[in-house]
Parts: structure tokens; sequence; C-alpha cells
């Protein structure tokens, strides 16, 4: 079992919390995910690591309230605890020797931007920022940027807060007018980074994108995170969990990675309508 | 006495039912049966039947016990070679290792002798009341990586000898494949937690959650006080065939479909972890995965379950019995048959369909058996313009899988083959000094007890590499 330190709503659909893990927290690195189950019968899902305190053994977590699970997480509160946490899986966001970089967060893939921006910054790499959301009481994590940003862009889809717009246009606007990054490393919904690759394609920028498919052991073995890279005109299979989550942006096939993510919304909607009246009957 | 020329049969459920509940097929032996078919056994002097068993039983004697009705007996006796009899009984090819050896069998059909493991350790289980006692520690750390078949057995044999064994699981429930792979019908959930009881109290500790290769890795233990390590991390990524619409939602691999199945019990009633259910199922491949696979999608409710396999009836690698049984409950075998392209829903008019990228069907081509391969086995070819479609709405792939890499990649030193299997000698021992390993992580899939052997020979050569310390 595993300890909820801390929780902390970061908007309304959004949760932080630190869970107490010291062998995962002394591994962690920016980039890599762990896998959690809350209950006995509970799914494994993969998230992100958001941060770590060596210190104190404790893994930051930041995740949406999307589905049963994250909900039944939500429902949990500090001093108690989660049945499974195991990690930190998957390779680490390759930033050595990166001097110039371009972060493009969208949504809560925000949270798995701000580790990275924060490792880059440290490592004295000059860091822009672009975070997008969909209005301004989904904004998150924007002090943490600002303190590790050397330029900071926060866009929202309504114009509510920051600039109107999404993350590509800032973008867009900074590579034609001649701004050159080493690497942009894009965190986001799959359309979002989608985009993001288009956007860049006509400046050969290269684009790290970080992809969160649907996984159950996380360790190589099920292959349910599988997905396509095209690679030199050959179409290659690669596992998320393993070779990824990393990928290089021009290599993704997004619409197979798009149609994949859908196999269970059916099953996803119904788990969470159900997941939701058992707690109003609660 | 004149001897009963056939086994006595294994008591089943009938086909019709059980095609629609995950209880056990085979019922087991009563005591009666079991001291019948124990009588059949000519105890051979020199009981060629020991040589067929990966992990040494000594046969004869155990069914001595039987013909005498001392079951407890006949359980020691296995106790000594084998940490899972409850499982091996279950899941062994019997029919190529002992019982292929049995002198019976020249004339007749051989002597029962999985059923009769079988029947002593659930005899066993179910009337002992005599616990395991914690043998007194010799102070040596051993880790164990795996807490599959090889790492059970490993981590059995050295806790009896009194080393402090600690197994590193990666999942969040002990017994490897025996619990994420092999399904309830073929073998209960309750009997490996049992036989993990039983090894627990032998002192065996055991860590889920712990990835090593990620969480820790394998000098990490070396630097916590472990003196030697055994790697049975298994088998690893699926295998895919490289043929369009193999990324189609409703295309699974084996391993991902049993393990939604069995591990995260989507086969009950209101699961959280989804999985699809129903319709027209092709599973790919002919092993005994294969089969778990192919049963396990008719009790999770599907109209028509096929197995597709290149091959004829005669090379399909599976336990017979797995076959037998797959065919009674009304498996159908497209056999000589391999698929070239998995199709896929796409409406052109509206890129929202929700029903768009599922699998609609699976092309065919139709194969005979050529020249024999390198192996001997007769090399199937494609026979030209004999494609076919089945419709199908979910494909399970069930070919195989490549070493996991994990481990690999985060130990300097440790030599592994082209396929990525990990090297080791005949003691189980690898290119680093002490660190041992066996398995499917050794050899690629292979089975239980093959695991179980090679973990029982690395326990024996830690054991000696250790005590000479």
């Amino acid at each position: 079992m595993y300890k909820i330190v801390t929780k902390k709503e970061l908007n309304p659909t959004v949760t932080q919390m630190e869970i107490k893990a010291p062998l995962v927290a002394n591994k962690a690195l920016p980039g890599q995910f762990i896998i959690l189950r809350v209950d006995d019968m509970g799914e494994r899902i993969p998230l992100t690591v958001a941060g770590v305190n060596k210190q104190n053994g404790t893994v930051k977590i930041i995740f949406q309230i999307v589905g049963a699970t994250t909900h039944k997480l939500n429902q949990k509160n500090e001093g108690e605890f989660i049945q499974d946490f195991v990690g930190p899986l998957g390779e680490p966001t390759h930033i050595d020797g990166l001097k110039k970089v371009c972060i493009v967060g969208g949504g809560v893939g925000c949270a798995i931007a701000m580790p990275i921006a924060e490792a880059l910054h440290q490592k004295g790499c000059e860091v822009t920022s672009i975070i997008g959301f969909r209005n301004k009481d989904l904004v998150i994590l924007e002090d943490e940027f600002k303190s590790c940003s050397d330029s900071l862009h926060i866009m929202t889809d309504d114009g509510s807060y920051g600039r109107n717009g999404n993350v590509c246009v800032p973008l867009s606007e900074m590579l034609s007018g001649g701004e050159q990054f080493d690497m942009i490393i894009t965190i986001g919904p799959l359309v979002m980074m989608k985009f993001v690759v288009e956007a860049a394609r006509p400046y050969g920028t290269p684009v790290t994108v970080s992809m969160n498919p649907i996984m159950i052991d996380g360790t190589g073995m099920c292959g349910g995170c599988r997905l396509t890279l095209n690679i030199d005109g050959k179409r290659v299979t690669k596992f998320a969990c393993v070779d990824g989550p990393d990928f290089d942006g021009y290599q993704v096939d997004f619409d197979e990675a798009m149609s994949r993510g859908r196999m269970y919304s059916d099953f996803e909607r119904h788990a969470y309508e159900e997941s939701c009246n058992l707690f109003r009957k609660a | 006495m004149a001897i009963n020329p056939k086994k006595h049969e294994m008591p089943t459920q009938e086909p019709a039912v059980r095609a629609h509940n995950f209880d056990e097929v085979a019922l087991g032996y009563s005591e009666e049966i079991a001291i019948a078919e124990a009588q059949r056994c000519l105890n051979c002097k020199n009981a060629p039947c020991v040589n067929g068993c990966p992990v040494n039983i000594d046969i004869p004697n155990f069914i001595s016990h039987i013909k005498d009705g001392d079951f407890e007996s006949a359980y020691n006796v296995i106790s000594l070679s084998s940490s899972l009899p409850a499982v091996c009984g279950r899941v062994c090819p019997q029919e190529t290792q002992c019982e292929s050896k049995c002198t019976l069998g020249i004339k007749f059909e051989p002597v029962g002798i999985g059923r009769l493991e079988r029947f002593v350790a659930d005899w066993h289980n179910n009337n002992s009341k005599e616990q395991p006692v914690k043998p007194q520690s010799n102070g040596h750390k051993v880790a164990v990586v795996g807490s599959g078949p090889s790492g059970l057995t490993c981590a059995g044999d050295l806790a009896k000898k009194g080393y402090e064994v600690t197994v590193f699981e990666a999942l969040h429930t002990a017994g490897g494949v025996l619990v994420y792979g092999i399904p309830e019908f073929r073998l209960p959930k309750s009997i490996v937690a049992k036989e993990v009881e039983t090894l627990k109290a032998l002192g065996v500790k055991i860590e889920t959650n712990v990835v090593i290769g990620k969480t820790l890795t394998i000098d990490e233990l070396f630097e916590s006080g472990f003196k030697a390590v055994f790697i049975g991390s298994g088998a690893g990524l699926p295998n895919f065939m490289g043929i369009p619409g193999e990324s189609l939602k409703g295309v699974y691999s084996a391993n991902e479909f049993l393990t939604r199945s069995n591990l995260m019990k989507s086969y009950l009633q209101n699961p959280d972890t989804p999985i699809m259910k129903g319709g027209k199922v092709a599973v790919v491949g002919g092993g005994n995965v294969a089969m778990d696979a192919a049963r396990t999608a008719l009790r999770l409710g599907a109209e028509q379950v096929y197995i597709v396999y290149r091959r004829s009836m005669d090379e399909l690698p599976a336990r017979k019995e797995e076959v037998e049984h797959a065919k009674e409950e009304g498996i159908i075998f497209k056999l000589l048959c391999n698929p070239t392209e998995i199709l896929g829903y796409n409406n052109p008019d509206n890129p929202r369909d929700e029903k768009n990228g599922f699998v609609t069907g699976m092309k065919c081509i139709k194969m005979e058996l050529g020249e024999p391969d390198e192996k001997g086995r007769r090399r199937p070819v494609p026979v030209e313009n004999s494609e076919f479609i089945i419709d199908v709405d979910t494909v399970i792939m069930s070919i195989g899988t490549s070493p996991n890499p994990l481990i690999k990649n985060t130990t300097d030193g440790l030599e592994v083959n082209r396929w990525g299997g990990i090297v080791v000698n005949e003691d189980g021992l690898t290119s680093r000094d002490a660190v041992y390993a066996g398995g499917d992580a050794v050899t690629g899939a292979a089975t239980v007890i093959s695991a179980m052997g090679a973990g029982k020979v690395a326990a024996k050569a830690i054991d000696e590499y250790l005590s000479n310390k």
C-alpha cells in the first residue's frame, strides 16, 4: 500500500498528489511514468511523473479526472492509501546537450512538461514555454512555468486568459520569425501534438512527442501500448512502455494512435457513469 | 491381475456447460480412481519416467504410496523435487515428458502420472494440517527476479536450504505467467496463491511492484547485500506478424488478451479493466497460449472462435489435452491457413463514425506443407490464389514473444544471444559472477516445467557457489 502524503486541487478537473514511494522517488527522471491501481479490483493506469522529492521519498502525480479510475483516485484523501504504485517506467526524456528548447504543453500535459522544463532550465538551457488550456479556470502550474522559462506564452481556446488561440499560434510566429530551437518537446492531447509537428515541419525543427497510449503492465509484456512509426518509408511497431514514451514526432502515426485510444470509449463512458452514480449513492 | 489398457478417465465438466464458465475444466481423480490408476504402475526398477521429468520426481515411489492409500507420503516424495506440484499436475505436457517414457505405454496407454500428481497435491492442500517449517537461516541473502515458475522454484529450493530469499515481482500479484497467462479454468488462481503462501511460510519474502532494471538494477541488488541473483523474468514483448491491419481496434496480442482477463479479472461482471467480449474471434497460432486465448474468448461470450494455424494438426505444438478440450468446446480449427491482412471498418463519408478502425475480417491464404526445414518440420508454403476472408471482430495474435530488454539494458556485462535471450552455462550461470538465469528469459517461450527445471538447476548451483565462498 502506498500513502497519499499530500493532495491538492489544481483546478476543478485536475488534482495533484504526492505518493510515498521511496524506491520510485529515488530513480524517477523527467519523462518517465508510473503505473498505479487504486484498489484491489482496480485497473492499472499509467501516469507520468510530475516531480519527485527524494528526501521525503515521494513522487508527485497530476491527473485529470476523465474516467472511472481517476474519479475513484480523486475520492481518496491525504493520509489514505492506494493499492499499487510501480515505476519508474519508460525512458527519461533526452535533454543532454540541448541549448535552446521550446516546450509546448496542452492541458494536463503541462504537468508532464513542467519537470522537463525545470530540468532543462537547471542545466542552463534557454527554455521557451507555450502552455495552452481550454479556458482560464483550467490553467495550471503558471508560477512553476514562470520560474523555469526564459519566456512563457499562455494560451486559452476562448481567450479568457493569456492569448486567444491554440499553442501552434505563437510557435508558428516564432518559427516563421526566424527563431531556431534545438528541439521542440510537446506533451498534450494527440491532436495537439500532431499539429505541433505540422507547425514545425516546414522549418525542420526536431520534435519530441510524449505518447500515453492504453497500457496494462507497462513493462514490455502485453503489447497493448504499441504504436506505428514511419522510419525511412518502413512501418515499424514500437512499444510506448519500453521504447518510449518519447518518440520522434515526425515518425509517429498519430491517426492510428488516436483511433486506438478510442478502443474502449464506450466502455469507459459507461464505467464513469457507474462510478459517479456509486459515489452519489454513497 | 490383468492390466487396464487405458488410463482412468479424468472427470471433467461437460463441454456445453464449461464453455460458458471459468470454473476448472478437469475435476480431478477421486481417491478410488487414484488408487486404481496407481495400480496400473509396473514400478519398473529402471524407472524411465523419472528421466522424462525435467525436475526428476521419483515417480514410481510416489505412485506406490498412492497404491497404499498413503497420500501424504506420496506428497512428501513429490515435494523433494517439485515446489509446485498442484500446478505441474495441471499444466505439464506429460505426454511428451514422463508419460512418454512409461513402460506401460509401449503396449497400452501410459500411467496417468500427471493426473496422479495433481490428485496428490490437491489431497495435501485439502487435508493436510502440516505447516511448512521455516529452516534456520544460513545468513546468505539471495534475490530472485520474477515470481513465475522458475523464480518460485529457485526461491523454494534455496529457502529450504536456509537462504534468505527475496523475490521481486514487477506486477501487483505474485505468480508470473501462472496468474497473468494461464486461465482460471485450467489453473485456478487459488492454487497458485496457495503455493505462494507455502513459500512465504518457508521464509521467502515477496516484493511486488518492483521492476528490476527500472526500480532497482541487478548491481543495486548486490550493493544492498544480496550475494547471488537469479533472473527468471520470463518472456517479453509479444511478436506480431507484420501484416497490414495489426493496429486496428480489436487486434490483441495473446499476452494482452489473457492479462486483461486473468490478471485484471475482465472476465468478472463489472470489471474496471475492459476487454472485447462476444462476436467472432480468430486466434492466430497453435501453442498452448493460443488454446488458452481461444477458450477464454469462448467463455467471454464469443459466438464463434477460430484457431488459425499455418501447419496441420500433426504439427500443432499445444498440449494434446488442451487441443481435445478446445475441440469439444466447439473451437473451430482452420489449419494450413495463414493471415495476410486484417481488415477494418472505414466509413469514407464520416470520419467520426465510431465503428471506424474496428476489425471486420481477416484475409487468409491456404497453405500446404513443403520440404522439411532445418528442424525437420515441414515448411508451410502458400497456395497461390487461394485467399479467402474470415468474418471476425477480434483477432488475437499468439505467435510467440521476444525477450524483455529491461534487465539486459541496465546490466553491464550480461551477455545475451542474437535473439536477446540471456546466455547461461549448464548451471544457469550467466556471463556475470553470481548472476544466474533460467526460464523463458533464457530459452524464449517454453513450458512451465522446463522453467521450473531451470530454477532448480540454478538453485543447486547458487547453493554450491555460496557454500564454497
